[in-house]
């Protein structure tokens, strides 16, 4: 005798679909409600404790930079504690964090060092999360460091909100379901900075690259190459430099002989100052090269570098994430919290990792779980404002951030050390969003949320 | 397109300077080694430090008073703040600048008697220690205190390159192109890379006429060659061996003086330069001060060429080998090295 023979009443059926309609129309908070009943790593209703581990290098070339990042999560703890003036909060388009902790749980976190190297980066977020109980690792200055640290979340069960890290594979091949960017990305700076320089240097221009031999060096430089190609440049030549590399005469001089007329600088903090520098000292910007003044070019800047390079930086193009001389009332809101507090502007690698913490907090506040999954699926595809960059998505399928990009200049005329860059243009979001199947961000896959349960 | 004369030239001019900066360490090396005997690898810290005493003595130049200009604003909306240096106020805005501008010139005076201090303080403070013990516990001491001096300067001038300008006078760069008759412009070199590469012959030239011409440099070498029938004729020989290393660490510190405006100088600069430094003595023959200034102009030149594309495109890694590839070729087939005396590392 078998069920299937039965005939379906019309009673069971409106039942089922009852049922079923029931489940589908549940709102998500009830959903969420069940992620707060299942078991996750580090539970701040087990431990007692609510901990955020801020991973930064606290020694080693990006030192400052780190300090910097130091300085912003200490800010975004004591506003998420209801103490100082509120910073971003008071500009964040969600209203869920109310100054009161997160989830009434006071914050508090522990510090660990990368030393910018994937090792001990791995090591101290693993201490954090096991012997500190941290429930979220955040920070890094290196996209080396901060793909080998998601990786260890997504293994541990805890959430990464990545530092700075501009590497297409962060949220492209090396992309995990636990981890999240702010950042924005080599791609990103690419289709921002192509436009600005066909307007500004035109579309027959021959370009020649240096990059730094690691992964972020070939992802910017493929994206470089890309946009300005597809603009009508050619590429003439492209060098990888070694990382050590301190003086970069010896990869000028043959700039010299080629017919190139623009130079790009694939390199970052150290290296971008010293071969800038070594640039600029070659007489290369004083070159007339078919035809044309020769000009150089840094995609990625920092502040804090471009302080490095001194007055080299005058009047070369790059990107950047975020600038402090912004006036939406986000950038006013933290520049003045910030500004007050250490006396001084903060740095686009500040505002990224003061901003992921705010977004952290709120995405538990919203999904009322600090469960790792819940907070996954508050974080996937929600739209935010009023933290500096204008209309923000964080895209569920890669877990980027897409937002307007800054093109920045290196001012003529600076009116104090902070004042070393000036924005050219903020390019919209539109003009710098990808599909997640793009060619430069291929391979891997998101995979599951671990709660490490 | 020039031609591959050009590409040449160019490269060994690169290699000239590069290699002024690791004959210079490696000469300091060596004259410790030499007279000491002890393997320094605190002697990159040393050139770092030489960098650092130029961009003290920038800072110490412009220092500065402080005026409200209610006209303009800071960051965070309030009257800003003008910081006026205090040379300029005291000769003139002219006058002050340029005395700012010549800071780097102007610390090879400033760097001097600190470098003889330090030398001094860390031979007869720490190194005469180690004396008679293996060269293993040399080294990791040394190391150590490098170490140690590198966080000093960490804590003090924070981890970011500081930018140390050369004079306006030696911005620009002087067309080789033109002057020997190839296209002008074709092979331009930095002013200031060819000052360093004749302050580099210059201080080697002043070391070896010191040890040539002077009864105190003869002691020396004979020193070096025998200590104890130097001592056995009442010479203490000890008190100049601390001289001489003095004398090594002012050689490291001025070599870094004049390489500020090269490279922003940084807290890690020293580490950057040590181990190449050492490949140099190692090659240039343990003890030879010649072999050392030899060896390192020699390593410069091949690495520069070892980094041209075309060289890279053939052998690619090649540029990030060159170094420890001659090293290790000189190792297999002379092992004292170029210049090294018969029997040294040859057991």
């Amino acid at each position: 005798m078998s069920d299937f023979g039965k005939t379906i009443s019309r009673r069971s059926l409106l039942k089922t679909g009852a049922a079923t309609g029931l489940v589908l129309a549940t709102p998500t908070i009830f959903t969420s409600q069940s992620w707060a009943q299942s078991a996750f790593l580090n539970d701040p209703a087990k431990s007692g404790k609510l901990v955020l581990g801020f991973n930064v290098p606290q020694t080693g070339p990006y030192a400052d930079e780190g300090a910097d990042e130091l300085r912003a999560y200490m800010l975004a703890v004591e506003h998420l504690n209801g103490e100082g003036d509120g910073g971003m909060l008071n500009t964040f388009s969600s209203k869920a964090l109310q100054g009161t902790g997160i989830l009434g749980n006071k914050v508090q976190y522990v510090t660990g060092d990368t030393q910018t190297k994937s090792d001990a980066a791995r090591a101290s977020a693993k201490s954090m999360i096991e012997k500190d109980g941290a429930i979220m690792i955040t920070g890094g200055s290196s996209s080396g460091v901060a793909v080998a640290v998601q990786a260890l979340c997504q293994e541990a069960g805890v959430i990464f909100m990545a530092g700075l890290t501009h590497s297409n594979d962060t949220t492209g091949k090396d992309k995990r379901a636990n981890g999240f960017r702010h950042f924005f990305n080599s791609y990103m700076s690419g289709a921002a900075l192509a436009p600005v320089l066909k307007n500004a240097y035109g579309d027959d221009r021959k370009a020649y690259h240096l990059t730094a031999d690691y992964n972020w060096g070939y992802t910017t430089e493929e994206a470089i190459k890309s946009a300005t190609e597809d603009m009508g440049w050619e590429t003439v030549e492209t060098v990888k430099t070694p990382l050590a590399a301190t003086d970069f005469s010896a990869y000028i001089t043959p700039v010299l002989q080629s017919d190139a007329d623009v130079l790009v600088l694939n390199h970052y903090g150290g290296n971008m100052v010293n071969s800038l520098t070594n640039a600029v000292q070659f007489g290369l910007r004083d070159r007339i090269v078919n035809g044309k003044n020769f000009e150089i070019v840094v995609p990625l800047y920092s502040r804090l570098m471009a302080k490095g390079a001194g007055a080299n930086v005058k009047g070369i193009f790059g990107s950047t994430n975020w600038h402090w001389s912004l006036s939406d009332e986000g950038s006013k809101a933290f520049v003045k919290s910030f500004g007050t507090k250490y006396g001084f502007p903060p740095s686009q690698a500040a505002h990224t990792t003061y901003v992921q913490t705010l977004l952290y907090a709120d995405a538990v506040e919203r999904a009322k779980s600090f469960n790792p999954c819940a907070v996954v699926e508050a974080l996937e595809d929600y739209e935010f404002d009023g933290l500096g960059n204008g209309k923000t998505l964080y895209r569920g399928a890669d877990h980027q951030c897409f937002k307007d990009v800054l093109v920045v200049r290196g001012k003529e005329n600076p009116s104090s050390e902070f004042d070393l860059l000036e924005i050219v243009e903020i390019t919209p979001v539109g003009q710098v969003t990808y599909d997640p199947n793009h060619p430069q961000f291929a391979g891997g896959a998101l995979g599951t949320c671990n709660p490490g349960a | 397109m020039v031609g591959l004369m050009d590409a040449i030239f160019l490269q060994i001019l690169n290699g000239l300077d590069k290699g002024s900066a690791y004959a210079l360490i490696a000469l300091g090396l060596t004259l410790i080694f030499g007279t000491l005997g002890v393997v320094n690898f605190a002697h990159g810290a040393l050139f770092m430090l030489g960098a650092f005493c130029a961009v003290t003595l920038n800072g110490i130049l412009s220092l500065s008073y402080t005026t409200i200009d209610p006209s303009r604003t800071d960051f965070l909306g309030k009257p800003l703040k003008v910081q006026t240096p205090y040379v300029e106020a005291w000769f003139g805005p002219e006058i002050g600048a340029t005395i700012i501008q010549w800071s780097v010139p102007l610390s090879i005076l400033f760097a001097i008697p600190i470098m003889v201090a330090v030398g001094l303080i860390m031979e007869r403070g720490l190194i005469k220690h180690f004396y008679k013990r293996p060269h293993a516990d040399q080294i990791l001491v040394t190391f150590g205190l490098a170490i140690v001096l590198q966080e000093i300067i960490k804590y003090f001038f924070g981890a970011n390159p500081i930018p140390t300008p050369a004079p306006p006078a030696f911005a620009g760069s002087f067309d080789f192109g033109a002057w020997l008759g190839f296209a002008p412009g074709s092979i331009i070199y930095p002013y200031w890379r060819l000052v360093y590469f004749a302050f580099a012959i210059g201080i080697i030239g002043v070391v070896f006429a010191f040890l040539r011409y002077t009864t105190f440099g003869m002691v020396v070498r004979a020193g070096m060659a025998d200590r104890e029938t130097v001592g056995f004729l009442g010479i203490n020989i000890d008190r100049r061996f601390t001289i001489m290393f003095a004398i090594a660490a002012v050689v490291a510190g001025l070599a870094g003086v004049m390489y500020a405006p090269i490279n922003s100088p940084n807290y890690h600069m020293g580490m950057d330069f040590l181990v190449l430094s050492f490949v140099v003595v190692v090659v240039g023959g343990m003890g030879s001060l010649a072999g050392a200034v030899l060896a390192g102009f020699l390593l410069g030149i091949l690495e520069s060429f070892a980094s041209m594309a075309q060289v890279v495109a053939l052998l690619p890694g090649i540029n990030q080998i060159i170094i420890y590839l001659v090293a290790i070729i000189v190792l297999l087939t002379r092992p004292r090295g170029l210049m090294g005396r018969k029997g040294v590392m040859e057991d």
